[in-house]
């Protein structure tokens, strides 16, 4: 039995060159951390949840366009602009590299708001609401947030707490990629994306899949000197994001007019 | 030399203590439609404390606006108090005396008011307390000091008690003047707060060097508070209308410029209300038209520098939020609207001395300066928050609900029950200040002829 705690560090990485748009991971999410629905009420009001969400963008001018997608979520920034601004600690950073919301501390300022660059936080306008039918839907291992506290993505730190209890604690191993995929202990979305878009592991562990991407962004500043299509977003913002990015590799770009640049 | 007839000591009893000793007629009236509003806000705020802050028109990128862009204002209001009694006083400026007070009430009314608006507008009120008087080490949770939502109450609730300190060692010597004028319950009271005044040379030396020695002391608190607010804003890294280096002096000459106009209207309200033509003369209202053309022009300065380092920089986020700014429907419509009234119309009013003379033109100006000066506060919060970041699947814009139109419109009721409530129970006039005014007149009266004294003691 292992007794010292293994320490580890997530990360994420988004391929953008497997990404369909295909909003698996939005459902997961929603249906994995208690987050409510999303009515029609709520978008017109421009205050739906999505701790993560596709952004579609637009490339090129009608008829010759094409739709590109960004999965954001909350990047667990090391240096998280939203941390130092909350007057209550109720978000702050933890050893495992997750920038944590803690419910019971929270007033409701909404300060982190405003200075988060990725719009990943949500404020609970109202007290949450689910239809009758979903009651026994709800997630008993994670907290219903009521009106007038902050909330956002957690990497799903339910189920990274469940694999650390029962495969390193239990039965003596370690929380790597094999494990967390075999046995559902990465967050929803991963589990969820059907083209493996999303890859989730600790960036300590060298075996793992994202670690090569994570060596390689935090070795060469510039992007232009990195090996891998990785890159952060707002990078020049220098929040050090633990969630990495890979560029689109487009086989068959827009044709464009003179002048033009291909974005 | 002064304008206006003398006064003899009696006289200035009378006139300044006539709305405390006898009750205008329109006085419960006043009260009742006053209240009425303060009411009306209450019972809003209370709803939407039940409801939530769904009830407002707030959405995600915009996640402050119209209860923060109000609290901004009202603090900018509370820096005419000591900007005029202070700095003047300091300064020996004549024209200031029957200035000081009124402006020192207002600097303690529009806090505590400014103070309400953004505990409501936290998602939990309730538990707000924690964070603004940090008790909770039981937990061993302490507020944190990294977060400019920590200075912010730290330096309104230092400027409120030194504040209201000022006004009380002002206060003492009228309070004692009432109390020698009054009989029964009311003379009891009054006797309480005049903590033993009698009047006496060593009384009088403790009273003015304590006034002098708070004057100097809260200078720097007056100018730490507004940059303290200004931090809210500028220590935001990732909201790019917010982040500039500007911010504290351009909200700090804000504030003085939105401040000292409100002080020249309620001067104005006051003369006429009560009747005060003798002590409110045209030479100060005159004399603070004049101080005003200056602030004015100092924050035009600044509010073109805060645009031209805005957009040196060529940041594509930058200049979208700019662009919302300056060309889009309703915004481009409100900033024009805002420059217009914040610094060429009324500086044009104030240029001219017989403008600067007349009360109602004067009134008009003080008016737009104010409304001008909240446009300027929404027009930096609310685009700066909707043009965040590049990400333009983001972007929004914003509305205000009938609950926060309600709220903002109930605080200018609350701080005017406020002062008249505060008009009926103490002198808005130092007496002992305008006494003291009269004896150190420029000019002396002998008999029918004005002669100019030659001697001044000071």
């Amino acid at each position: 039995m292992a007794t010292e705690r293994v320490n580890h560090k997530w990360g994420m990485v988004i391929d953008l060159d497997r990404c369909t748009g295909c909003q698996a991971c939005v459902v997961a999410c929603h249906a994995e951390n208690n987050v409510p629905i999303n009515t029609q009420d709520r978008f017109l009001q421009h205050r739906a949840y999505e701790w993560i969400r596709i952004e579609r963008y637009w490339e090129g001018e009608f008829p010759n366009v094409k739709a590109r997608f960004l999965p954001v979520l909350c990047q667990h920034c090391e240096n998280a602009p939203c941390e130092p601004v909350c007057p209550v600690y109720a978000t702050y950073h933890n050893d495992q590299g997750l920038n944590v919301q803690i419910y019971n501390r929270c007033v409701g300022t909404r300060y982190c708001i405003n200075n988060c660059p990725y719009q990943v936080r949500f404020f609970n306008w109202w007290e949450p609401q689910w239809p009758a039918t979903l009651r026994n839907q709800l997630n008993p291992d994670v907290t219903v947030r009521s009106r007038g506290i902050m909330e956002k993505c957690t990497f799903c730190i339910q189920r990274l707490r469940r694999g650390e209890l029962t495969v390193e604690r239990q039965e003596g191993g370690r929380l790597d990629d094999k494990t967390m995929q075999e046995r559902n202990f990465g967050p929803a979305c991963v589990s969820a994306c059907p083209t493996n878009a999303l890859m989730f592991g600790d960036q300590r562990d060298p075996k793992s899949a994202i670690s090569p991407y994570f060596a390689d962004a935090n070795e060469h500043v510039h992007e232009e000197d990195r090996k891998t299509r990785a890159y952060r977003l707002l990078e020049e913002m220098n929040t050090k994001p633990n969630v990495i990015y890979l560029k689109k590799v487009d086989q068959y770009p827009l044709k464009l007019k003179q002048g033009e640049q291909n974005g | 030399m002064q304008e206006g007839r003398a006064l003899t000591p009696t006289q200035i009893n009378r006139d300044l203590l006539r709305p405390i000793l006898e009750q205008p007629k329109w006085f419960w009236p006043a009260v009742f439609v006053l209240s009425l509003i303060v009411l009306v806000g209450v019972s809003v705020a209370g709803y939407m404390i039940n409801r939530g802050l769904g009830v407002t028109g707030l959405n995600r990128p915009v996640a402050w606006a119209f209860m923060i862009t109000n609290f901004v204002f009202w603090i900018g209001i509370s820096h005419a108090g000591v900007m005029l009694s202070a700095i003047l006083r300091l300064a020996k400026a004549e024209w200031r005396r029957p200035a000081t007070r009124a402006a020192e009430v207002l600097t303690i009314f529009a806090l505590s008011t400014a103070l309400t608006m953004p505990i409501m507008h936290t998602g939990r009120p309730w538990r707000a307390i924690y964070w603004l008087f940090p008790y909770d080490f039981a937990r061993g949770v302490w507020p944190s000091v990294r977060s400019p939502l920590v200075w912010d109450p730290s330096a309104i609730m230092t400027y409120l008690t030194s504040s209201t300190l000022f006004v009380l060692i002002a206060l003492v010597p009228d309070i004692a003047v009432l109390r020698d004028h009054t009989t029964g319950v009311a003379h009891r009271i009054y006797s309480l707060l005049s903590l033993g005044w009698q009047g006496n040379a060593r009384q009088w030396k403790f009273q003015v060097v304590a006034g002098v020695l708070l004057s100097a002391l809260i200078l720097p608190v007056f100018v730490s508070v507004h940059s303290i607010v200004s931090w809210d804003f500028g220590m935001s890294v990732t909201v790019k209308a917010w982040h500039s280096t500007t911010f504290a002096p351009y909200f700090v000459i804000g504030a003085v410029h939105s401040g000292v106009s409100a002080v020249v209207f309620v001067m104005i309200i006051l003369r006429q209300i009560y009747g005060w033509q003798d002590y409110i003369r045209k030479e100060h209202i005159d004399a603070l038209g004049r101080l005003l053309i200056v602030v004015a022009t100092a924050w035009f300065y600044f509010l073109c520098m805060e645009i031209i380092f805005g957009i040196y920089g060529r940041e594509a986020d930058e200049l979208a939020m700019r662009e919302m700014q300056f060309l889009q429907y309703p915004w481009n419509v409100l900033m024009i609207i805002f420059a217009g009234i914040t610094y060429f119309l009324p500086v044009a009013l104030w240029l001219p001395r017989t403008f600067r003379r007349n009360l109602w033109i004067m009134s008009f100006a003080c008016i737009s300066v104010n409304v001008g000066m909240w446009l300027e506060r929404y027009l930096i919060i609310v685009p700066g928050l909707a043009r965040k970041q590049v990400f333009t699947f983001t972007w929004q814009t914003y509305m205000p609900s009938w609950v926060e139109l309600t709220l903002v419109l109930s605080t200018f009721g609350l701080v005017s029950l406020l002062l008249l409530l505060f008009s009926r129970v103490f002198p808005l006039i130092p007496l002992y200040d305008i006494k003291e005014g009269e004896f150190l007149r420029t000019s002396v009266q002998v008999g029918r002829r004005t002669v100019p004294a030659t001697i001044r003691e000071d």
